[in-house]
C-alpha cells in the first residue's frame, strides 16, 4: 500500500502545475516582501511551527533568550509532551536539557565561521528585527547559484551564507531573469523563481509549513503578544469607566464658575 | 487631624504651601485644551521616573550583559515588558506632551515679561530632557542604540581644536564600549533626573510667582476683588486639579492603547535594528534618530558641511531660549495678533513636522534639498518675528478674560 502511494505520488508530482514565485521591486528597486498569512493567537500554528524549528532551524541557530518551557506554557503543552516533541538536547555536563532551559546550541562562533564563514544569528528576535513578511519571503526564496559556496542563493537576502535547509522540502527553483532597458543601460534583474525540481512538499503543504514556522518565530520574538493583547482592552475599558467619574467630578465642581 | 496639622505646621509650612501652590493658587479661569499638557508632562515624569526604577532592578549596565538583560525583562520577569512598555512609550510620550505644552506657550506668548524665567527653565528641561533620551536609548544596547551614540557623539569631534579628545572624554574609550554604557546609565538614571526634578521645581516656582498666563493673553492680577483676588481666577485645587485629572484620564486612553497594541510603533518608538544586539563591526544601512529628534537631525543632514551642520543644529534649539526676546510684541496671545503673525506660525509648524518626516527617509538629492529648503522655513520664522513683531498690527487686547 505504501509504495503504491509513493509511486503514484512520483508520477503525479510533476504534472501538478506549480506556481512561480514571482518577485516585485518598489520604486528604489528593492525587492517587495511577500504577506506572511500568520495569525498569533492560532495556538495550533504556533506549537507546529515550534515543532519545525527545533527539528529544522535549532542545530545552527540559538534562541537564545527563550525557554523551552515557556513555549510550552504558551502553547498548552504538558512537561511531557515538550520532552517528547521539543527536547532533544543535553546540556554541557551531559544531562538531558531541562524543561526550563534557554534554547542554546552546541556550535561555536569560531566551527561556524568555518564551516559558513559567519557566525549564526540567534533568532530569538528575528521576526522584531526583519519582520514576518521578510522571513516569510526568505524562506521561500531560494534559487540555484552554481557561483555560491553553499550552491544556492536567495531572492530576499543576496548571498546569504545559509544553506536551503528546508531543500528537501520545497525543492528546488532557478532564477530566471529579464533584461529591461532603464535611460540606455541594459538592466537585467530576477523576475520570478521557477521549481526544477519538486521537494516532497507540494507548493501549498510547503507555505502552511513556513507559515507556521514564521508563526512561531513571531511569537518567538515577543512571547508575551497574545497576553498584551488580551489585556489591553480590559485597562482600556477601565479607562473609559474612570473617564465617566473623572468628567461627572469635574462638571459637578465647575458648575459654580461663570 | 486638625491637630496633627497644627503640630506639623508648626514645625513644617505643610499648610502654607498647600495654600499657596493649590488651594490659594488663583489660576484664570479660561484655561483651554492647550492647559492639560503642563500638568500631563509632570504626571508622564513621574511615570518615567518609578517605571525607571522598577527597570533597574532587573536591567545590567555592562557591554556584555545588557542586551541579554532587557530581554529577561521583556521574558522572565514578571511584567517587566509591561514597565518596559510603558518606559519606552513614556520617553514618546513626555516628548509629545512636551512639544505640545511649548507650543502653547508659542501660541499665547506665555514666555513674554514677566514669565521669561519660566521659559528659560523650560527650556533647561528640554535639553536636559534631550540628554536623558539619548542616553536612555543608549541602554538596551541594541544596533541603533549603538550606532546612534555613534553619530551623536562623533558630532562634538566637528568642534576645532579640542574636538577630537572631547569625544574621547565623553565615551571614555575610542569606540562606544562598556565605559560608555556605564556612564550614560549612572547619567541616566541618576544626574539627569536630579537635575530634571531641580529644574521641573524652579519651573513651577517662577510660575507660582508671576502666575499662569491664559488664551487671552490677560493679566488676571491686574483685576482683583476687595479680598486681594483675581476677578478671573479661580483655585487651582479643586478646579484644575479635578479637570486635570480628565486630562490624564483621556491621555491615559491614547498611552495605554500604545503600549498594549503599538508599543513598538511601527518601528519609529523602538526601532527594528534595536532588536539586533551591538556589533561594533556592522553599521545598519540606515541609521535615524527616533522620532522626536528628527527635525533637528534633518537641519544637521542639510548642511554640507559637519561643522556647520552641527553649528546649525544647534542654533535651531539655542534660538527657542531667545524668544521672549525675539518676539518683541507687546500683544501675548495669538487671538489679537496680526494675520501675519498666524502665518508665520503656520510656517513654522509645518517645517517642523516636514523636518522630521525629512530625517526619517534615506539620503537623496531630492531629499537633502528639501530639508535645506525646510531648515531655512524654520529659521525664517524666527527671523520674520524679530522683524515684524516691534510695529505688528495687532486687534484690541480685551480687558478681562473672555
Amino acid at each position: 500500500m505504501k509504495k503504491l502511494v509513493i509511486t503514484l505520488l512520483c508520477v503525479l508530482l510533476p504534472t501538478i502545475a506549480v506556481a512561480d514565485i514571482k518577485v516585485d521591486y518598489d520604486s528604489h528597486g528593492q525587492m517587495i516582501s511577500q504577506e506572511a498569512p500568520i495569525d498569533i493567537f492560532d495556538r495550533g500554528s504556533v506549537k507546529r511551527g515550534a515543532k519545525h524549528f527545533i527539528d529544522y532551524c535549532v542545530s545552527c541557530h540559538s534562541a537564545k533568550f527563550m525557554r523551552f518551557n515557556r513555549i510550552a506554557k504558551d502553547t498548552g503543552m504538558s512537561d511531557a509532551e515538550l520532552r517528547d516533541s521539543l527536547i532533544f538536547t543535553r546540556d554541557a555536563k551531559g544531562k538531558p536539557t531541562k524543561t526550563g532551559d534557554l534554547i542554546v546550541v552546541a556550535m561555536t562562533d569560531e566551527y561556524a565561521i568555518q564551516a559558513f564563514g559567519t557566525r549564526v544569528p540567534d533568532l530569538s528576535l528575528t521576526a522584531r528585527a526583519r519582520g514576518a513578511d521578510w522571513m516569510y519571503t526568505y524562506l521561500r526564496t531560494f534559487y540555484v547559484d552554481p557561483y555560491r559556496p553553499t550552491g544556492m542563493n536567495n531572492a530576499q537576502f543576496a548571498d546569504v551564507a545559509m544553506p536551503h535547509v528546508l531543500q528537501s522540502l520545497q525543492g528546488t527553483q532557478k532564477a530566471v531573469y529579464v533584461t529591461e532597458e532603464h535611460d540606455g543601460v541594459t538592466v537585467e534583474h530576477l523576475d520570478r523563481l521557477e521549481m526544477i525540481q519538486p521537494g516532497s512538499m507540494s507548493e501549498k503543504e510547503y507555505d502552511a509549513f513556513v507559515t507556521d514556522l514564521v508563526n512561531f518565530m513571531v511569537y518567538l520574538a515577543e512571547p508575551v503578544q497574545v497576553e498584551r493583547v488580551n489585556m489591553g482592552w480590559k485597562v482600556l475599558l477601565f479607562i473609559m469607566i474612570f473617564f465617566v467619574f473623572a468628567y461627572m467630578l469635574k462638571k459637578e465642581y465647575w458648575r459654580d464658575v461663570h | 487631624m486638625s491637630k496633627l496639622m497644627e503640630w506639623v505646621d508648626a514645625r513644617f509650612p505643610a499648610t502654607k504651601m498647600w495654600n499657596e501652590h493649590l488651594a490659594e493658587y488663583y489660576a484664570p479661569k479660561n484655561f483651554n485644551f492647550w492647559y492639560f499638557f503642563g500638568s500631563l508632562a509632570l504626571v508622564v515624569l513621574v511615570i518615567q521616573i518609578v517605571s525607571g526604577i522598577f527597570l533597574t532592578m532587573h536591567y545590567k549596565p555592562d557591554g556584555a550583559m545588557a542586551f541579554a538583560s532587557v530581554e529577561y525583562i521583556m521574558r522572565d520577569v514578571p511584567y517587566g515588558w509591561l514597565i518596559r512598555y510603558i518606559h519606552s512609550t513614556g520617553a514618546t510620550a513626555l516628548f509629545a506632551v512636551v512639544y505640545l505644552h511649548m507650543f502653547r506657550g508659542l501660541i499665547y506668548g506665555s514666555y513674554k515679561n514677566p514669565r521669561e524665567l519660566i521659559w528659560l527653565f523650560g527650556m533647561f528641561i528640554y535639553l536636559a530632557l534631550m540628554a536623558e533620551a539619548f542616553m536612555g536609548y543608549l541602554l538596551p544596547w541594541g544596533q541603533m542604540s549603538y550606532w546612534g551614540a555613534q553619530v551623536i557623539i562623533s558630532l562634538f569631534s566637528a568642534i576645532p581644536v579640542i574636538g577630537d579628545d572631547l569625544t574621547l572624554w565623553i565615551r571614555g574609550d575610542f569606540v562606544i564600549s562598556d565605559a560608555t554604557l556605564n556612564r550614560f546609565f549612572a547619567l541616566h538614571v541618576i544626574a539627569l533626573p536630579f537635575v530634571l526634578v531641580f529644574l521641573v521645581i524652579a519651573h513651577i516656582l517662577a510660575l507660582h510667582e508671576v502666575g499662569s498666563n491664559n488664551p487671552d493673553g490677560v493679566e488676571i492680577k491686574k483685576n482683583k476683588d476687595e479680598n486681594g483676588i483675581p476677578r478671573d481666577g479661580i483655585p487651582f485645587h479643586p478646579y484644575y486639579s479635578v479637570k486635570d485629572i480628565v486630562g490624564v484620564v483621556v491621555f491615559l486612553f491614547f498611552f495605554a492603547t500604545i503600549v498594549f497594541y503599538f508599543p513598538d510603533g511601527g518601528g519609529y518608538f523602538l526601532e527594528h535594528a534595536n532588536f539586533i544586539a551591538s556589533d561594533p563591526l556592522k553599521t545598519p544601512e540606515h541609521i535615524a534618530p527616533v522620532w522626536y529628534f528628527t527635525p533637528f537631525y534633518a537641519i544637521l543632514r542639510a548642511v554640507p558641511d559637519k561643522l556647520m551642520g552641527v553649528g546649525a543644529m544647534g542654533a535651531a534649539i539655542l534660538v527657542l531660549f531667545f524668544l521672549p526676546w525675539i518676539d518683541r510684541c507687546k500683544v501675548k496671545s495669538i487671538r489679537y495678533r496680526s494675520t501675519l503673525y498666524k502665518a508665520n506660525i503656520a510656517m513654522l509648524v509645518i517645517s517642523f513636522v516636514v523636518l522630521g518626516w525629512l530625517a526619517m527617509q534615506a539620503v537623496t538629492e531630492t531629499i537633502t534639498l528639501l530639508s535645506q529648503v525646510f531648515s531655512i522655513l524654520y529659521f525664517a520664522f524666527f527671523v520674520v518675528l524679530y522683524f515684524t513683531s516691534k510695529n505688528e498690527k495687532t486687534k484690541p487686547v480685551p480687558d478681562r478674560v473672555t
